[in-house]
């Protein structure tokens, strides 16, 4: 199975439609990969499903960027 | 209790005349056009005024219907209406419904399953009819949300509309044509997410008279709401499907709630079905609860796009929260 980070640039590469070249670390979702508040809502959707986890909303509140995502997912697979 | 299937007879709607744009809402409310057609594919609602009951729509809608089986009201056993506006607790609305239609045979009641209501009483109805109390039921579905949308909160009262819709159950004539599997389910842990706020009344009971806000408006945690739509309705789509044992390529037609166009996307996606295979009138009336649905027939079939033989897949959710899902061979 591919590692944690190629998951989640995967995905959002899907759920956004967006080049995978544009998908760094530092890339924000609304700001960078144009990602309106619902499309943040149905990336953390696609998250839960491939990882099989809940994400409190507390928390996707906090994921602004790739690497904030990156970072979560690793620490919730990790735990 | 005698087997087969239970058919919708027929399909009836109406829907007030008066048309409120984005661009009016504009001038209501901290809003604009582009947010609210990207984040929910709505264009315009309608809206009944205030001498518009919900049960003169309702009754107008199941007219509709009651016509268009070729019956007279006279025939119809049992009258179930779903709405969640009603113009008044007591009676049941199904009541004054029956009363204007003058189906005097008919026993009538209520049930409150919110958006998912309608899908609620045609199972209800079907249960009457193959449990042999009833041979012809009218389920109607009437809701006057403008009634209790809160018009200073931009956040909810964008969404919703009003509308009423109508079928008529009976025994199918056979050939598998009829309603093939149903589901339904309910959570009422998720019920704070979407909720009418309580009037002051006698019969509020104390913890939620303490409630701080008694105005009668409807109460939404959008995003919640949306990530368990989504979920929900996508459960309902599978269940159906394995309980027919029908695959999500033999589908003529989505027909889902029409609350907002990224929950039918999302839906549609999932079930694998391409936009064209969806009926989407979300853009024209907005929410209208648990209306959506039977309009939405009624508009498929008027378009053609329902004919006998087609295999009709419907999914809704709502407050409760309820969901609900429908297979029918029309
Ligand atoms: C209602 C819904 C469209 C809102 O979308 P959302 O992305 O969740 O929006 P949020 O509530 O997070 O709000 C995002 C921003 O838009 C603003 N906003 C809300 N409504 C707005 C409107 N009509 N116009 C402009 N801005 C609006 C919010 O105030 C918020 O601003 P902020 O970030 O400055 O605080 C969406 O949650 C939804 O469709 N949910 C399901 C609702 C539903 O179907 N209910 C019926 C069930 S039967």
């Amino acid at each position: 199975m591919a590692d944690i980070e190629s998951r989640v640039r995967d995905i959002i590469v899907t759920e956004l439609g967006v080049e995978p070249s544009k998908v760094t670390p530092e890339a924000s979702f609304v700001e960078d990969l144009g990602a309106d508040s619902l499309d943040t809502v149905e990336l953390v959707m696609a998250f839960e499903e491939e990882f099989g986890i809940e994400i409190p909303d507390e928390d996707a509140e906090k994921m602004e960027t790739v690497g904030d995502a990156i970072k979560y997912l690793t620490e919730k697979e990790g735990a | 209790m005698r087997g087969g299937l239970i058919e919708l007879a027929s399909t009836g709607m109406w829907v007030p005349e008066k048309v409120l744009t984005n661009a009016d809402l504009e001038r209501m409310v901290d809003t604009t056009d582009e947010w609210i057609t990207e984040r929910t594919g709505i264009k315009e609602r309608r809206i009944a005024g205030d001498d518009m009951t919900a049960v003169e729509m309702g009754y107008r809608a199941g007219k509709a219907a009651v016509a268009d089986a070729g019956l007279e009201p006279a025939d119809v056993d049992a009258i179930i209406v779903s709405t969640a506006t009603p113009d008044r607790l007591l009676p049941a609305t199904a009541c004054d419904i029956q009363a204007r239609l003058e189906a005097r045979d008919a026993v009538a009641f209520d049930v409150w399953g919110a958006c998912s209501g309608w899908l609620y009483a045609i199972n209800i109805g079907s249960g009457l009819i193959l449990s042999e109390q009833a041979e012809t039921v009218l389920c109607v579905a009437t809701e006057k949300m403008s009634a209790i949308v809160d018009w200073t909160d931009r956040a909810t009262c964008v969404l919703f509309g009003d509308a009423a819709g109508a079928t008529v159950l009976r025994r199918s004539g056979g050939n598998g044509h009829g309603i093939l599997s149903t589901y339904m389910r309910s959570d009422g842990t998720l019920a704070e997410l979407l909720y009418r706020s309580p009037l002051d009344s006698g019969s509020v009971p104390v913890d939620v008279a303490e409630l701080a806000v008694r105005d009668g408006y409807l109460r939404m945690a959008g995003r919640e709401v949306f990530k368990n739509a989504v979920r929900s309705m996508c459960e309902a789509v599978d269940a159906v499907l394995e309980k027919a044992g029908v695959t999500k390529d033999e589908i003529d037609l989505l027909v889902p709630h029409q609350a907002n166009i990224r929950i039918i996307e999302a839906t549609a996606r999932y079930a694998g079905l391409s936009m064209d295979r969806v009926w989407v009138n979300v853009d024209r009336y907005g929410n209208t609860s648990s209306a959506t649905i039977p309009v939405a027939l009624h508009e498929a079939r008027e378009a053609g796009r329902i004919e006998e033989g087609s295999l009709v897949l419907m999914v809704t959710f709502g407050a409760g929260l309820t969901w609900a899902g429908m297979l029918i061979r029309w």
